[in-house]
Parts: C-alpha cells; sequence; structure tokens
C-alpha cells in the first residue's frame, strides 16, 4: 500500500511514549484510562489526537506531563522526552520541564486561568521561575507574547485580570503564557472547544502560524475531525484508552482503515455533504473503562466484527504496530475493499 | 440504531414544497430586552441585554428551520420566547392564525400540548427522581389528555419510537446514557402529538458517534410524523443537514435567512461568510478550494451594540452607511425568493476561495506577512 | 471601593434604624405595664401614674419612638438630668444610663469574641491547611477525626470541665475573671483564656474541616492545574492559588458566625460567671427592662453590621471579580 512509507523510528522522535498504562483507583474499582498507548512526536510537526470522552486522550497528556496524582494513579510504561524518561523522573525534575520546555493550553481558559491574579503575573512566573528573569523583564516578554497573539494594547492588558478579557482573548492570553518560555512541545488540550466559530478559527490559525514561528512540537487533541484537519500532521484515532489507528492525516481522512475511523467519519455531515444521505451513527455507547470490552475495545459497537473469523475480535486485543497502522484483526484486504465500496461513497 | 417509527394517529406531511405549506408559526418585530439593574444609591434600569431585536421568522407545516449563530447571538432566548417560556419585550407571535404574545396562562394551554420543546443538556432536563414512564407520562397528565388504550400504553409506544426498550419504562434516568437521555426527551416532546418542536442546541453535549444517533431520529420524526421543527444549533454543518430553512443571526438580529441551498451556497451577508469559512471540515480530496476570511476578536456585547448594521464592527466591507443605518432584511438583487439579507454591501453569492484572503486579525497578518517575506527570501537565495 | 463602602454604610444605617423601631414597637405593644413593673409591689395608682409619666410613657406611642430614636442621635433629656448621645435611656431597674452600662461591659464581650476570634482562626485554618496539604496521610486523618470529635464539645460541656481541671481540683488557675486590656494584656490573657478557648472549640474545630474541604476543593481547580503546568512547585501553587480561592467560602462562613460567637458569649458568660453584654441582655429580658434590652440589642446589632462590611470589602480586596464589577 501507499501508506506504508518509511519514517522516523521511535529512538528519532522527540517525544517517545511507549506501552503506557494509566489506571486510577475510585470506589467503584480500577479505571483503567490508558491501557498500553505507544506514539511518537517529532520536532516542529502536530500529531492530532481524536476521541471522545472517556478514550484517554486527556489522560495521556496530563500523564506527559506527570499532572497525575501518584496517590489514586498508577502509571507504567515510558515516556521519553528528548532522550529524558519522565516516568521516573524526580517531580523536582518535572518542575524545571513543565512550562519551560513542554507547556501546556487548556480547553477553558475561564476556569484554566486564576480569577485572582492578573494576566500578567500569570504570564510572568514561569518566565521568573525558569528563566530567572527578573520581574521587569518577564513583563517586558509578557507584553511581547501578549502582542504576538494579537492581544490590544498589550501594556494596558498586562494588568487586567482574566475576567475582564473576551472569550477569544483569554485563549489567546492563554498561548501566549504557554509560549513564555520557548517550548519545544506544546501539549493543547481542546483549546478551542469552548470558542465559538469564527473566534476558533482564529485561534487556530494562529496556533499554526506560531509553530511555524517557534518550531514547537505540538500535540493537539481534540474530539472534532474538522479541527484535526486542519492542525495536524499525524494523526491517532483512540476509543477506550487505547489508539485504533495512526497515520499521516490524509491516511487517517481520506483513507481510512479503521471501523470506528469509519464510523466517525460516517456519523458526521460536512458543510458540502449530500444531505439526502441518512447519516450512519455508531450504534451503541462508549464503553466503561472499570469493566473495558475484551479483546477490541470496539468490537462490542462494530458492525464489521462478523467478517472476523471466529470470536477473535472479543478474545484477543489487536495491537497497533510502528508508523500507519490500525489495531483491527480485519485483513488488509477486507479493509480495503469495505472501504471502497461502503464507506468512500458515503463520504463523496 | 434502527428507529421504527409508526404513529397511525398522526398524519404524515404532505409533498408539497415549502413555499406552498401553510404558515404554522410567525414571529414579528420580536424583542427581548433583559433589564440591568444598578446605579447609585438605588438601583434603578440603568441598560438593557438587547438579546433578540426585531426578528421576523416564519415557519410553515412540517418545515424545519434552522437558527445558527454564536453565542449571545439570541437564537436560545427566540426559541425561548417561540415557546412562550418568557413573554417578549415587544413584537408578536402569531401560531395557527391566532396571537399568542400576551396569552395568560389559561389561554395557552391547548397550545403548549403544540408546541414542545426539547433542550441541550439531557441530564438536568430530566428530573432524576422519576421514571422514565413517569417522565414521559406527565406532559399527558397536566393536559389532561387520555390517549386511546391508556398512559401507560402511550408511554411505551413512545419509548418503541424513538429506539428505547419499552420496559425501561420504571427506570430512571442515570441508569441512560446521554444519548439515551436525549431520546427521552424527544419521547416527552412527542407525548402530546406536538405540531412544532424547538430544539435548542439538542446534539451539542453528546459525542460525535452520538449525534448522528439523535440526529437521524428527529430527522424521522420530522419526515414521518410531520412536525415542523425549529432547530437551534452552533454547529453548522448539522444545521445544514436537518434544516429545509436556516435563519443566521447575529448580535440579537436576523441577518440572512433563506433556503438551504440559498445559505450555505449562496451567501451574501459577510457575516455568513465568515461563519461558514470558519467551519473546520475534513474536506473531501478534490475538493474546491474554500474562501478563507479571519475575522478578529468576539461578538461585541449585547449591552451596547454597534449602530446601524450589528456587524460593521467587525466586517471588511464596512463604510460610514453601516454605522448610520440599520440594513433591512430584505431580498436583495440576485437573491432568489424567500432568501432575504440584511446588508448594504453584500457579497458575491459563492463561497469558493477568492483572489485574496479576508484577514482582519493583526496577529495573524504579521505573522503571515513575516512567513511570506522569509519564504520570498529563501526563494532568492536559490536564485 | 469608596462608593461601595458609601452604600454599605448607609444600608447598614437604614437596617439599624429599621431594628430599633422593630424592636421598640414589639416591646411597647406587649401586655407588661412597665410603670407598675417599675414601681413594685403595694403601689398606689398615683405612684404608678407618677412613675408613668416620668419614664414618659403617657406620651403617644410615635413620640415615645421620636424621643428614642433622636436620643440615640442628638441625645436627650429625662426628668432626672441630661443624657448625652448616644443616647439609649435609663434602665428601668437600675435607673442607670444604659450606655454607660453597655461601655462598662463591652470590655469583656469583646474580649471574648476578639479572643475567640482569633484562636480559632489561627488554629483552625492552620490544622486545615496541614491536613489538605497532607492529604491522605495520618496527619490529615488525625486532623479530620479530631475535628469531627471536637465539634460536638458544647460550651457548657467543655466550660466546668475546664473549670474543675484547671481551676477547682488542682487550683493551678484562678477562676476567670476580667482584667482590662490596655492595663495590663499579661493579666487580661490569665483571666480569660479558659473561656476563650472553650468558647473557641467547636468553632476550630468546624474551621479546620471547612479549610481542608475547601482547600481540597480548590486544589482540583482546573487554574490551581494549570499554575502546576507551568511548573511551579507544589507549594507555592498551595499557598498562592489554592488557598487564595478557598478564602471567599471562609469568608462568608466568618461573616455569618461572628453573630453566632455573640450569642455563644452569652452561653460562655453564664458558665464561667462573666458580666458582659450576654449577661446584661439575659438580665433585661428577664426584668423586662425595655430600655437595657434595646440598647444592648441596637449595640450587638451595630457590631454585627461593622464585621459585616469588613467581610465584604475583604471579600472585594480577595476577588477582582467582586472588586472590578
Amino acid at each position: 500500500m501507499t501508506e506504508d512509507v518509511p519514517r522516523t523510528t521511535g529512538s528519532d522522535a522527540f517525544l517517545s511514549v511507549r506501552d503506557l498504562r494509566v489506571r486510577f483507583s475510585t470506589e467503584d474499582g480500577i479505571v483503567k484510562a490508558v491501557d498500553g498507548l505507544s506514539f511518537d512526536v517529532e520536532r516542529g510537526k502536530t500529531l492530532g489526537i481524536v476521541g471522545e470522552s472517556g478514550s484517554g486522550k486527556s489522560v495521556t497528556n496530563l500523564t506527559v506531563l506527570g499532572l497525575h496524582n501518584p496517590d489514586t494513579s498508577t502509571i507504567e510504561g515510558s515516556i521519553n522526552l528528548d532522550g529524558q524518561e519522565l516516568l521516573t523522573a524526580s517531580e523536582r525534575e518535572l518542575q524545571k520541564l513543565r512550562g519551560n520546555k513542554m507547556a501546556m493550553i487548556f480547553q477553558d481558559p475561564l476556569t484554566a486561568m486564576s480569577p485572582y491574579y492578573t494576566v500578567g503575573r500569570q504570564l510572568s512566573e514561569p518566565y521568573m521561575k525558569h528563566r530567572g528573569a527578573s520581574k521587569k523583564e518577564a513583563k517586558d516578554r509578557a507584553v511581547q507574547m501578549l502582542e504576538k497573539v494579537g492581544i490590544p494594547q498589550p501594556k494596558l492588558r498586562f494588568d487586567d485580570y482574566p475576567h475582564q478579557f473576551s472569550g477569544g482573548m483569554r485563549q489567546r492570553a492563554m498561548i501566549a503564557m504557554a509560549l513564555m518560555c520557548d517550548p519545544e512541545l506544546l501539549i493543547a488540550d481542546e483549546p478551542t472547544t469552548a470558542l465559538d466559530v469564527t473566534v476558533q478559527a482564529q485561534i487556530l490559525d494562529l496556533l499554526k502560524d506560531l509553530q511555524q514561528e517557534f518550531g514547537s512540537a505540538i500535540i493537539f487533541i481534540t474530539h472534532d475531525l474538522g479541527v484535526i484537519a486542519n492542525m495536524a500532521d499525524d494523526i491517532m484515532v483512540m476509543y477506550g484508552g487505547r489508539a485504533m489507528e495512526r497515520g499521516t492525516v490524509r491516511e487517517v481522512l481520506h483513507t481510512p482503515r479503521h471501523p470506528y475511523t469509519w464510523g466517525l467519519l460516517s456519523s458526521m455531515p460536512r458543510l458540502d455533504s449530500d444531505v439526502d444521505i441518512a447519516l450512519e451513527p455508531i450504534p451503541g455507547t462508549p464503553p466503561s473503562l472499570l469493566n473495558p470490552p475484551t479483546g477490541c475495545r470496539f468490537s462490542p459497537r462494530c458492525v464489521f466484527k462478523d467478517q472476523v473469523a471466529g470470536d477473535l475480535c472479543t478474545t484477543v486485543t489487536p495491537e497497533l504496530g510502528e508508523g500507519r497502522d490500525t489495531a483491527c484483526h480485519l485483513t488488509s484486504a477486507q479493509k480495503q475493499s469495505i472501504f471502497i465500496d461502503k464507506i468512500q461513497p458515503r463520504l463523496r | 440504531m434502527s428507529d421504527n417509527l409508526t404513529a397511525p394517529e398522526q398524519k404524515h406531511a404532505e409533498a408539497t414544497p415549502a413555499a406552498e405549506r401553510r404558515t404554522l408559526l410567525e414571529v414579528k418585530g420580536l424583542t427581548m430586552h433583559f433589564p440591568i439593574y444598578g446605579g447609585f444609591p438605588f438601583k434603578r434600569k440603568v441598560g438593557a441585554v438587547q438579546a433578540v431585536d426585531n426578528v421576523d421568522l416564519t415557519v410553515a407545516e412540517g418545515e424545519a428551520l434552522g437558527v445558527v449563530g454564536e453565542s449571545g447571538c439570541g437564537k436560545s432566548t427566540t426559541g425561548r420566547l417561540i415557546t412562550r417560556l418568557m413573554e417578549p419585550t415587544a413584537g408578536t407571535i402569531t401560531y395557527r392564525g391566532q396571537d399568542i404574545t400576551h396569552a395568560s396562562r389559561r389561554q395557552l394551554s391547548p397550545i403548549r400540548s403544540e408546541i414542545q420543546m426539547i433542550f441541550q443538556d439531557p441530564y438536568s432536563s430530566l428530573n432524576p427522581r422519576q421514571t422514565v414512564g413517569t417522565i414521559i407520562k406527565s406532559p399527558m397528565e397536566v393536559n389532561g389528555i387520555e390517549p386511546a388504550g391508556g398512559r401507560t400504553k402511550r408511554v411505551k409506544e413512545l419509548l418503541e419510537l424513538v429506539g428505547l426498550n419499552p420496559e425501561h419504562y420504571n427506570r430512571f434516568p442515570h441508569e441512560f446514557s446521554g444519548g439515551q437521555r436525549q431520546r427521552i426527551g424527544v419521547a416527552r416532546a412527542l407525548a402530546l402529538n406536538p405540531k412544532l418542536i424547538v430544539a435548542d442546541e439538542p446534539v451539542s453535549a453528546l459525542d460525535v458517534s452520538i449525534q448522528a444517533q439523535v440526529v437521524n431520529l428527529l430527522k424521522k420524526v420530522q419526515d414521518e410524523l410531520g412536525i415542523a421543527f425549529v432547530f437551534i444549533a452552533h454547529d453548522l454543518a448539522i444545521v445544514r443537514h436537518f434544516s429545509q430553512r436556516v435563519a443566521v443571526m447575529y448580535l440579537g438580529k436576523v441577518v440572512e435567512v433563506g433556503d438551504r441551498d440559498d445559505i450555505y451556497n449562496r451567501p451574501r451577508h459577510p457575516y455568513t461568510h465568515a461563519l461558514l469559512s470558519a467551519v473546520p471540515e475534513v474536506e473531501i480530496e478534490d475538493a474546491e478550494p474554500r474562501e478563507r476570511i479571519r475575522l478578529y476578536g468576539d461578538v461585541p456585547s449585547p449591552v451596547n451594540p454597534p449602530s446601524g448594521c450589528r456587524f460593521r464592527t467587525r466586517c471588511w466591507k464596512a463604510q460610514d452607511k453601516c454605522a448610520t443605518e440599520e440594513p433591512p432584511l430584505v431580498q436583495i438583487s440576485g437573491n432568489r425568493d424567500g432568501h432575504l439579507t440584511a446588508c448594504h454591501f453584500p457579497e458575491e453569492p459563492t463561497t469558493q476561495a477568492r483572489g485574496e484572503d479576508v484577514v482582519l486579525d493583526p496577529a495573524l497578518q504579521a505573522l503571515e506577512a513575516e512567513h511570506a517575506e522569509s519564504a520570498e527570501s529563501a526563494v532568492s537565495d536559490k536564485d | 471601593m469608596f462608593k461601595f463602602i458609601l452604600r454599605r454604610s448607609m444600608g447598614a444605617v437604614i437596617t439599624l434604624f429599621l431594628i430599633g423601631t422593630v424592636t421598640f414597637f414589639l416591646f411597647l405593644s406587649g401586655p407588661s405595664d412597665y410603670a407598675s413593673l417599675a414601681c413594685g409591689k403595694d403601689c398606689s395608682p398615683a405612684r404608678i401614674e407618677s412613675i408613668r409619666h416620668a419614664m414618659g410613657l403617657d406620651l403617644p406611642l410615635f413620640q415615645q419612638w421620636w424621643d428614642f430614636m433622636s436620643g440615640i442621635v442628638m441625645g436627650r433629656d429625662f426628668p432626672t438630668g441630661h443624657c448625652s448621645a448616644p443616647c439609649l435611656g435609663v434602665s428601668y431597674s437600675s435607673n442607670e444610663l444604659v450606655w454607660d452600662t453597655v461601655v462598662d461591659r463591652m470590655p469583656l464581650t469583646l474580649s471574648l469574641t476578639v479572643g475567640g476570634l482569633v484562636v480559632f482562626l489561627f488554629i483552625g485554618l492552620a490544622a486545615g491547611m496541614i491536613a489538605a496539604y497532607k492529604k491522605g496521610t495520618a496527619v490529615d486523618k488525625f486532623a479530620t477525626g479530631a475535628s469531627t470529635v471536637l465539634s460536638s464539645f458544647q460550651i457548657y460541656l467543655l466550660g466546668p470541665l475546664a473549670l474543675l481541671l484547671f481551676v477547682w481540683s488542682t487550683g493551678w488557675f484562678e477562676n476567670p475573671k476580667y482584667y482590662p486590656f490596655l492595663e495590663n494584656p499579661f493579666l487580661w490573657l490569665a483571666g480569660l483564656w479558659i473561656p476563650i478557648l472553650v468558647m473557641s472549640t467547636i468553632f476550630t474545630a468546624q474551621y479546620t474541616r471547612m479549610a481542608r474541604s475547601e482547600l481540597v476543593q480548590q486544589l482540583q481547580e482546573e487554574h490551581v492545574r494549570t499554575a502546576r503546568a507551568k511548573g511551579m512547585s507544589k507549594k507555592y501553587v498551595f499557598f498562592r492559588y489554592a488557598w487564595r480561592g478557598s478564602l471567599i467560602p471562609i469568608l462568608t462562613v466568618i461573616g455569618i458566625d461572628i453573630s453566632s460567637l455573640l450569642s455563644g458569649g452569652v452561653v460562655t458568660e453564664l458558665t464561667f460567671s462573666l458580666h458582659g453584654l450576654g449577661r446584661l441582655a439575659v438580665d433585661g429580658a428577664t426584668t423586662k427592662d425595655l430600655p437595657l434590652t434595646m440598647g444592648v440589642m441596637l449595640v450587638s446589632a451595630f457590631f454585627i453590621l461593622i464585621c459585616n462590611m469588613v467581610t465584604d470589602i475583604l471579600y472585594a480586596y480577595v476577588d477582582p471579580r467582586i472588586r472590578l464589577s
């Protein structure tokens, strides 16, 4: 297949996650939020992680930053950032990386910024801490960054509180905050979900333009395939704490090979799709992470599982290989023919 | 999930074009201003949130009217006014020829059963202490309606209609998933054989894979039971998929209204262009490039909306006239019948890419100019 | 900010005016004949009449009310002499000026209230902070458990217990007694530490639990997570971000608790045989001493309103969303 282009192996990647498992103990039992996840992010590239609620996409990224409470969660596997293992790193070492080498943009800028301190102070903090900068130097840098992200009158707005900013301006300030120390890895968790569509378009373009300037690697988490199509170089589709499909944007969105990706694409209307073709929803509901289905996590909702011989789908968990791959028991030929016969006509 | 819709007592929508259908609901000059109190030393009315301002809309029998717009555009308030959950500040709401704008509770009661509402949040709009059966039954009880075969039988029919197991009659809302809860909301709305359903963001709280289940259910309800819809949503693709006609709202005003094709393929209002261009899309491989319009900043406050055309502060075509004269919502030249646009300087009726992108955001302008420059110098270095 | 304080002050004045008026009419509309009460047993009708006249009870109700209210602001003249502002009238039972009696008793009640406030805020909030910081550890469990037990220890139980332990059986300390703070702070403390501690025990326990739960909740807030994602240390985030956020709900409760602290003072004063405002209020009510009761009520209301105002101002200071709205 054409998508089997040779690509960089894990060791060259800037961020390399291998067999990550994250479990939380709750009153109801153990939640397997992430269950055997591996992926790489290269410098200057954007990895889009798509998934619905409970897919484990946000948990993964908080784990990369080391922000889970060690008392209630167990984390296994390996997270390697630029040659440094993060899972065994001390809290002090992680603090040096957070906000500095790796930074995060959260979904809702209203709740993600403290209402009690000025935007300027919240921007200055990481710069003073990581760069040992004085208050004055941090202010200069913050004003410069606020201007860069398009905040009008940045010198005046420096002393304003987050609630005095509009929604879009707040998210710009949040981006400026993440970029204060020139991070090499930027994690954006649904950064535009809380915003209106015309504001979302501004912020997405801004992130793309800034990446070109700063050269950061970006992990972009979203549930919106349209957003990911515009933002990412590579896509990983997650479901029930596992990766289902991975490849470049073109590969995953134009020649998808996994029944879940097919389901997502067919259940979503587009601005140019034929309105007379009914949407094809994915039957059933997302799995419980307390008692995930055996075998393939998606098998209870998969309409193609009867094409797989025996009970493979419900007994054996399909693995996702390196590079372009899908975690599915269907054969390559089956995937190809189902896509061409059943899926592609719907996406026209 | 297959939704077997059978409702013998309902008449199917006549297969007539929208224009020839009878008007079911007519809204004229609808205005809702929420007062703001403040001041010193005694509080008094100091202003008003102009949530909805002079809105005209019509819904024909069996038709789905989509209402789109961003936060603060007044689409939800409009929905609540139509269902008379609120009384408007001004304007008239006429339902089947009867003025219900200021109708009393008693006058409203026969109409209440014909106009139903579906809410965004399936978690908070269902009473957690009542069984599903009680929830769906209660509108029948309140209105004293006794269907043939009894209320319980009707509830079970409704559950089946919306794709839920009738045996789950005695379960509580928390035992259902988000998508199923929204189905319960639909069943409750259908309990009184309504003629009009106002659906306010009915799928935006649901996961992508579940949204389609509910959209398909609503579409079948509309097609097979002939129920008219006012479908309020911010997702332009879902509104396009669901509605025959679409109204675009901005800061309390309808800026453009027309058939689906008019709005999505031949939009005239700059705001409609900007809105469509902003939708992030998974494009098919040989898709024609779309125009790129990037506005700057957020929607202004509805407390002090701009004079004249409310969109002018974010519009690239705005001129002096836009500040002084409010553009009327009319069929401007070049528009087809029923396609109304409120703009002094309308755009070309296409969404195809233009020669030059419209980028109003100064940060984007600066970054993109920088990148273009460095790309140019890279090219000249090679030469 | 100035406008805010001015508006609140005007509100407070109106509230005081209403409290004064309502209590005035409530008392006068009662069935008691104050003149015959003041006269005592075996009193001739003529004598009652003359007392009634001396007390001004024969005047129209509105006139009496006006005399009372204007006396507070401008002072007033009684047959027995002038009563300068703020004049709260003359006690029926002691024939002394109410204001003088209140001023005499006030320092003790203030000592108890302020002392108690300082103790429970300091110990309670500190214990809550430590418990939240070390959530899930033995320290946390001990603090949570101890505060649950202590929050059920009422003053009338704890008070005699403390007296028995420290005073009566061992003789280590004197019976609680009030010494003016300004004259000798050490003596003041030595005289009042037992009632202050006893009185603040329940509050200390409550504030420990509240501070802990507020902080635990704040630590899960998204903006706290953002601060951690910026690389700020756990300690910094705890004290700068989480603590700041938990102050608002704590302030709200303090505002409410100050009034219950004042009424808690009644029990404390009775338990330890101290003579403060609480005792005065009880005496006034039992002897139907109208001016005395109203005087104590108005002064207490005044303090509560001042405290609420201070709380509101602190509120605005802590939360810029309130300050700048």
